[in-house]
């Protein structure tokens, strides 16, 4: 049993080194950049930001299916990778909205008019050479720097999807590819745009075994697209999303009004029907809410969150002490615990914190120390009936587990169903307080259960067994905080 | 130690006292609902020299909007200001305009918020909020009754415990409904996010003194339960107190120093989290003792007898 408890006790201390370690703020104490990997990711009404629902309104005779949607959105997402924000978030929500979240975006009216523009579709002649898909590439439709942030985007350069990279059925691997920066290099001819494209499908490639992308081309596109492939045989083409390049298939015959992109990788195969339609149909955005927070609020709302926390949890901490002595401080120790193993939990995870998110954690701090007030009230009662400290220690605990659990269940259905309420009206401060109030629970109820017992069990174990008054007994009930301070 | 219990008819007054005002406010003029619910734009703005309410009113107007709603947020050499008014889409011509003509009429400024949500969007959030408030209650009844399975009624306790904590979302309700009154106050997003806060945060309270009941009524069969009740409630008090306290703290410390943005959010707790210590002690359990003893079913008696009385002479 005691060694169990010394085992506990060197878990604990290691525990609350490590998540110190990780929740420390700034840099120092860095090993390998594993710190500086994991930042507190703050959400947007405290960095400041733009958050934007847009709703499809389909044009008149079109269909909105999730396949559009879906197509949309990722012609979103390739634009706002063009716009160098940091950690964008674009999601779909219900059928027919989206919801884009661009932390610290620098003009937030130029980003939201960027978001509802559609999408240009091009095909275009690589001039023999393969194009690897993330490629920015000036079309005779316009220079890539038309094309939303590509500034931005070129400074990254990385390819959008890496597997899309690699094959094509036959790369042209020796050819040297252009490199991000193409200002100096060719102007490509388009042979395609978007709106003479009729429709994509998955089908069949001529073997029968492969799934393949078929697509369909209207009456003027068809002549000159036959005449393109016909005299490029063997050459590669490449497929453009807003002067991005998704897909560079080789040709293999020539093409009229139905043809077929064989090569794409069968994982890949659906995602470029839905960019090919997207591209095609882009299905006309309009913004029913938007929302941006100016850097000086975020800025001003974490500095007051802060003092205030550091205010509440010094007021906590006093109080816990006057009126509970030795066990109020070894609470305050394991408060101590727990907030640093839930910043940890909240660097790693990571959850993005808003302003409700660390109201959430602050009245997480309430229930945590309800939690170690529960423990110590029982054994207080414990030692008025005589029972010994090591006995009063014990059975304190057990008595209050179930008010505990019970108590904190509850709390967790109210976030759990939070949670999934604000995840469905995609209200971000809902999540953001549900999972930061359910972490803290969960977490509070570890602390109170290992901590706060090991360390009484550690002190019980130290031969302070003599002196109850440090637990509160053998005293007169204390009617005012000042009263225990004698 | 007083016996809580026999005065229970003080304590229900004494909430009926708090709710009802509320109550006719909220009858009558309902709450003040934000942008989140009927849709429009909030924006804050930051002006670099003084300002007033009222220039910034009349700049509007000047531009064309009639029924914006200018009111000075922060303190007052601040400059800061929030203004409400009929949708204005972020990036539009329009919203140009509105910032050109501001910055001519008003002054130059920052832009600290702007937010914007189309009125089809609002009512599904309020729906998608009842029935959040509606699953969390089923589910907190639930697993109530199978808390208190060993017990003779293990629905009663649930039911106790859901209406305390209606009691409480009803105190925050109609409070928020006399501050919208008196003081313009609007309720958000955030604050469904508070009342939900104070549902998790009362049923949480009044577990702790029903789970004292629940060991009490096997430890001392013998004893009434009215006398259960009141002996749990004093082993428990001093908890409840305690535990409200340092979280009232935290809030105050919130309300005091924290953002303006979070402050009324912050007030809606504070008030459900009072509330809500006081209804799990004077009211939930309370509850629990007027049901063992009949007296709710002979309330509810006379109340039905009541209405089929007049019924009879006319038959």
């Amino acid at each position: 049993m005691r060694n169990r408890t010394w085992l506990t006790l060197s878990f604990i201390i290691v525990l609350a080194v490590v998540s110190g370690w990780i929740a420390l703020p700034g840099s120092a104490f860095d090993i390998a950049g594993m710190r500086a990997a994991h930042p507190v990711r703050q959400g947007l009404d405290l960095q400041g930001g733009l958050q934007v629902v847009l709703q499809a309104r389909p044009v008149a005779g079109q269909t909105l299916d999730s396949g559009t949607l879906e197509g949309t959105r990722q012609t979103l997402e390739r634009r706002v990778n063009g716009l160098g924000v940091s950690e964008p978030l674009i999601q779909t929500r219900g059928s027919d909205q989206i919801i884009v979240e661009l932390p610290g975006v620098d003009d937030p009216e130029e980003a939201t008019r960027i978001l509802q523009e559609t999408a240009l579709l091009e095909i275009i002649d690589p001039l023999g050479q393969y194009l690897p898909p993330g490629t920015l590439v000036d079309t005779t439709l316009g220079p890539a720097d038309d094309a939303l942030g590509a500034e931005a985007a070129r400074s990254e350069a990385t390819p959008a999807s890496p597997e899309a990279a690699t094959p094509v059925a036959t790369p042209v691997a020796a050819t040297p590819v252009p490199t991000a920066r193409t200002t100096t290099g060719p102007v490509y001819e388009t042979i395609i745009s978007g709106a003479e494209l009729k429709s994509a499908y998955v089908t069949t490639g001529n073997t029968g075994m492969n799934q393949v992308v078929g697509f369909e081309l209207q009456g003027d596109a068809a002549g000159r697209f036959f005449q393109y492939t016909s005299s490029h045989l063997g050459q590669p083409m490449s497929i453009v999303i807003d002067k991005q390049v998704i897909s560079s298939p080789t040709i293999n015959g020539a093409i009229s009004t139905q043809g077929i992109i064989e090569g794409v990788p069968p994982t890949e195969v659906d995602d470029l029907v839905i960019q090919l339609k997207a591209g095609a149909l882009g299905v006309p955005l309009d913004v029913v809410q938007s929302r941006t927070v100016g850097p000086t609020l975020g800025q001003d709302s974490i500095e007051k969150s802060i003092v205030a926390g550091v205010i509440g949890l010094g007021i906590v901490a006093l109080f816990m002490i006057l009126y509970y002595r030795v066990p109020g401080l070894v609470s305050v120790i394991a408060l101590l615990i727990y907030t640093a193993v839930v910043f940890a939990i909240f660097k790693l995870v990571p959850v993005t914190l808003t302003l409700a998110g660390i109201a959430g954690f602050i009245l997480s701090i309430g229930m945590a120390v309800d939690a170690n007030v529960l423990i110590f009230a029982r054994i207080k009662e414990e030692l008025h009936l005589g029972r010994s400290l090591t006995q009063a220690v014990e059975s304190g605990f057990a008595h209050a587990w179930p008010s505990i659990r019970d108590s904190n269940i509850t709390t967790m259905i109210t976030t759990f169903i939070l949670y999934l309420f604000g995840n469905y009206t995609g209200t971000s401060i809902i999540t953001g307080f549900a999972l930061t109030l359910f972490i803290g629970v969960v977490i509070s109820m570890f602390t109170a259960i290992t901590v706060t017992r090991t360390l009484l069990r550690v002190l019980v174990a130290l031969g302070l067994s003599d002196t109850r008054w440090w637990f509160g007994a053998n005293m007169p009930e204390p009617s005012t905080p000042a009263a225990a301070t004698q | 130690m007083t016996r809580l219990a026999s005065k229970r008819k003080l304590w229900f007054t004494v909430s009926l006292l708090v709710i009802i005002p509320g109550l006719i406010s909220l009858i009558f003029s309902g709450l003040k609902l934000g942008i989140d619910f009927t849709g429009g734009t909030l924006w804050e703005v930051r002006f670099a020299q003084p300002a007033t309410a009222l220039e910034i009113e009349t700049a509007l107007r000047e531009a064309g909007v009639e029924t914006a709603i200018v009111q000075r947020s922060g303190p007052a050499n601040d400059e800061t200001f929030l203004i409400r008014m009929p949708e204005v889409t972020e990036g539009s011509a329009r919203k140009a305009e509105l910032v050109q003509a501001l910055e001519t009429s008003v002054g130059p400024f920052t832009e600290r918020e702007y937010a914007t949500v189309g009125g089809a969007l609002s009512t599904q959030i309020r729906n998608r909020a009842i029935l959040a408030v509606a699953l969390a209650s089923i589910g907190i009844l639930l697993y109530m009754a199978y808390a208190f399975r060993n017990t003779r009624r293990p629905l009663l306790y649930g039911s106790s415990a859901l209406v305390a904590m209606l009691h409480d979302v009803l105190v925050v309700l109609g409070i928020f409904s006399i501050l919208g009154l008196l003081f313009n106050v609007q309720i958000d997003a955030l604050f469904i996010t508070a009342l939900l806060t104070v549902i998790g945060f009362s049923v949480h309270d009044t577990i702790v003194v029903f789970d004292r009941i629940r060991e009490n009524l096997a430890k001392h069969p013998d004893e009434s339960f009215e006398s259960i009740v009141d002996y749990s409630l004093a082993q428990t008090v001093v908890r409840s107190l305690n535990t409200s306290l340092t979280v009232i703290f935290t809030l105050l410390a919130l309300v005091l120093f924290g953002g303006g943005s979070t402050r009324m959010f912050v007030l809606a707790l504070l008030i459900g989290i009072i509330s809500g210590t006081y209804s799990s002690i004077f009211n939930a359990s309370q509850l629990l003792v007027a049901w063992e003893n009949g007296e709710i079913q002979r309330l509810f008696r006379r109340f039905t007898g009541a209405r089929a009385d007049p019924a009879l002479p006319a038959a």
